[in-house]
């Protein structure tokens, strides 16, 4: 394998160095001697453990006409990222150790990021039976993190059930908060903006209500929680509660509930449909300190591509959401650090080291150490860029579209091989491994 | 002005104007020959993706009186119900050149959508979308007020007029387009429904509003608006039952007769009489039923001739 000296990288706490990778490890922290490597400039760049996304979606099977596992991974090295969790609710959905697999498998082909698959809570995602938890936990897969996003497992019991069950192999149930008789035909966050526009509402009980008897049913069980897309006030204060009480709960907020607000949707402009809906801007800010203050763990980023005919169409008959891999860093400091409300430690904690942890991905998440695998994301903080209709997904309902945003994505390392460099995604060489 | 969304779109002068060319029209309408040369060689589409009847009459005799002709395309027996989408019936319709789209259809937003869409170049006009609004119906209203309480010849707004509206504001998009319109020209509205029915947080259209009738009823409204109540929201916890909900947000004849004589009734229809209102409140010289109706085509007149008759 080609081995890399990064010269004068910046770290997350301040200090400066060179990193060298060989044979897919970072094996010094200051460049020796070293012959045969290719020295790339890193004098301005901050150095960072290559990003975890836990909640992803790659449409592989079923949808590839929106994403494939292929499409949807270079989106992600694109992004900065160098793990993807992979969302269960394809077709067939990922219920069994063979559907995971597969999955598995195709991530390994792509070769572009580690593609974990997430496995389904319920048969079918259809909140009757548990799903094969234990056979996908077994599999080649090793499925460890199981949900039902897209649909809530709303039957208390079996939501009992769940959580026990995983603990046999230290499972975490990723839960998609919403009560499904508080949002029947629900259109948008509810509220006086709902209301004008003649949308049926959303309203923030529905999710805070669901996260209030789960965080229950963990300190009950003793399992372990984790709470998708994160997007009330409400919620949040739930969650803190849950956590100064000593409960096993995770939390993830979305770069787009970070900085985007329901008054976008005005226009019913179908690139705003998503689900959790966009909130207030009194959410906004309750989610932002939220994941300053360690309340909500880590950023994820529910990326789900759409085709053009899902979103080209009236609000009721457009699907619910967004794109999100490849801007989500630069929403993350935009919101985050350009605001001041952290710094750049707890930003490789909430994109990096803690997602890998809530998933138990071992070789991710370990930041610039010598030792570690050299999953190593190269950005500059001081480029801002306008958003441009430009993508590796297969899709393009991006929300972010002419907005500017700060800090561009220069070069990605995975596992010791560059996917990125200079912000374009590299065709993979693999006979050169 | 290019389209007709929505009534927040829409300025006080605006608004005026059209209530004033509306009074116009009327005088067309009581012609022997009630027609005009305005729209002659122009065609507009009635797109109704939802039942209706008197909106889509209302607009074919407007734009026939205008000399335009007209189509009706209605969702039910269309391709629509073999599945084609609001684009491909919009692009259809465009390919066979129209100059106006009438909509109508289930989704909020829709009129809006397809104004905004690369879809087609029409005027569109929104005949009523979802839960949202239906702006020539506030507009018809207003002036069905205006011409009851100032007289037809009046072009002033309607300063110091107190409107009451009763019944289902959540699910109403009449209500909507009225409480913004008749508050946008001056009027103060009350909105009078059980809780349920009502948005949650302080009514951003309302001056006032109202969980008990009578109590509503005694707060000297000139107008009584009352809305249809769907026999859906009895099924949906909304409400709680037919005979509960008229005899505590009904106009019965018992609290009709506490009324002054000079308050007016009004009801967009279609009616439930005996639920939501009497028979004999419908029917007496205090109800401006009918007269909206008429009014309804005058005034949808005025918008078809501003939106077609002055460009090119």
């Amino acid at each position: 394998m080609k081995s890399y000296i990064l010269k004068s990288a910046q770290l997350a706490d301040g200090t400066e160095t060179d990193i060298v990778i060989e044979d897919g490890v970072i094996t010094a922290l200051e460049a020796g001697a070293k012959l045969d490597a290719e020295v790339i400039d890193a004098n301005g760049l901050m150095a960072l453990g290559g990003f975890v996304d836990l909640h992803t979606h790659l449409r592989q099977p079923g949808s590839e006409a929106s994403e494939t596992i292929l499409s949807g991974s270079k989106a992600a090295a694109k992004g900065g990222f160098t793990a993807v969790n992979a969302m269960a609710n394809t077709s067939p959905v990922a219920d069994n150790a063979a559907v995971v697999e597969m999955v598995f498998n195709l991530g390994i082909q792509a070769g572009y990021v580690e593609v974990q698959p997430i496995g389904a809570v319920t048969l079918d995602l259809a909140g009757e039976k548990l799903a094969d938890l234990g056979l996908m936990n077994s599999s080649k897969a090793n499925v460890r993190v199981f949900s039902d996003d897209g649909k809530c497992v709303s039957d208390s019991l079996l939501m009992r059930r769940a959580l026990e069950y995983v603990k046999a192999f230290g499972g975490t149930i990723a839960q998609h908060a919403q009560d499904p008789s508080l949002t029947k035909d629900a259109q948008m966050n509810e509220g006086e903006l709902s209301f004008k526009l003649g949308l049926a509402g959303w309203p923030a009980s529905a999710e805070a209500s669901i996260v209030a008897r789960d965080v229950l049913l963990t300190e009950q069980t003793g399992s372990k929680l984790h709470v998708c897309h994160v997007s009330t006030k409400e919620t949040v204060d739930v969650i803190r509660w849950a956590k100064q009480r000593g409960i096993s709960v995770t939390a993830e907020v979305t770069p787009h509930h970070l900085i985007l607000t329901e008054d976008l949707v005005k226009e019913y402009n179908t690139v705003f449909k998503v689900n959790p809906p966009l909130r207030t801007k009194t959410d906004v800010m309750a989610v932002r300190e939220a994941l300053a203050d360690g309340t909500i763990d880590i950023v994820a980023t529910d990326h789900a591509p759409h085709p053009e005919e899902s979103k080209d169409c009236e609000w009721a008959a457009a699907a619910n959401g967004m794109i999100g891999l490849e801007n989500a860093a630069s929403v993350v400091i935009t919101a985050m650090i350009d605001t001041k409300m952290m710094d750049w430690a707890r930003f490789e904690e909430v994109m990096s080291s803690k997602p890998a942890l809530i998933a138990g991905m071992a070789g991710q998440g370990k930041g610039i150490a010598i030792g570690s695998p050299a999953n190593i994301v190269l950005l500059d903080p001081s480029i801002s860029y306008e958003v441009i209709d430009e993508s590796e997904s297969r899709s393009r309902n991006n929300p972010y579209l002419g907005m500017s945003l700060t800090g561009k994505i220069q070069h990605v390392f995975f596992k010791g091989r560059q996917t990125v460099s200079s912000g374009k995604v590299l065709e993979i060489d693999r006979d050169n491994d | 002005m290019k389209h007709l969304l929505s009534v927040e779109d829409l300025s006080i002068q605006q608004s005026l104007d059209l209530l004033d060319l509306a009074n116009e029209m009327r005088k067309t309408n009581v012609k022997e020959i009630k027609r005009l040369p305005a729209l002659s060689g122009k065609t507009v589409a009635n797109l109704f993706f939802e039942d209706s009847t008197r909106t889509r009459l209302s607009f074919e005799i407007a734009a026939k009186r205008l000399s335009a002709d007209v189509v009706s395309f209605a969702a039910k027996g269309s391709s629509v119900s073999k599945g084609e989408s609001l684009k491909d019936t919009v692009i259809t319709l465009e390919a066979m050149g129209v100059e106006a789209l009438i909509v109508r259809h289930s989704a909020s937003g829709v009129a809006k959508t397809i104004a905004d869409s690369a879809w087609s170049n029409a005027a569109v006009i929104n005949a009523g979308d979802g839960t949202h609004e239906h702006p020539t119906q506030a507009l018809l209203d207003a002036l069905t007020i205006r011409n009851a309480l100032k007289g037809s010849t009046d072009k002033s707004d309607l300063d110091g007029i107190r409107v009451l509206i009763v019944g289902d504001i959540l699910h109403s998009r009449v209500a909507r387009s009225n409480a913004l319109l008749l508050r946008k020209l001056g009027a103060t509205v009350g909105l009078c429904a059980p809780a349920t029915l009502l948005p949650q947080t302080s009514s951003p259209l309302a001056d006032e509003s109202y969980l008990n009738l009578d109590e509503a009823l005694s707060a000297k409204f000139d107008v009584v608006m009352m809305l249809r109540i769907q026999q859906e929201r009895m099924n949906s916890a909304f409400l709680t039952g037919q005979l509960e909900y008229s005899e505590l947000f009904g106009l019965t004849a018992s609290r009709f007769e506490l009324l002054p004589a000079k308050t007016l009734v009004m009801h967009p229809g279609p009616m439930n009489r005996g639920l939501e209102i009497a028979s004999r409140v419908a029917d007496s010289a205090q109800s401006l039923i009918k007269e909206q109706v008429t009014n309804g085509v005058a005034l949808r007149m005025a918008v078809l001739y501003r939106l077609l008759a002055q460009e090119g």
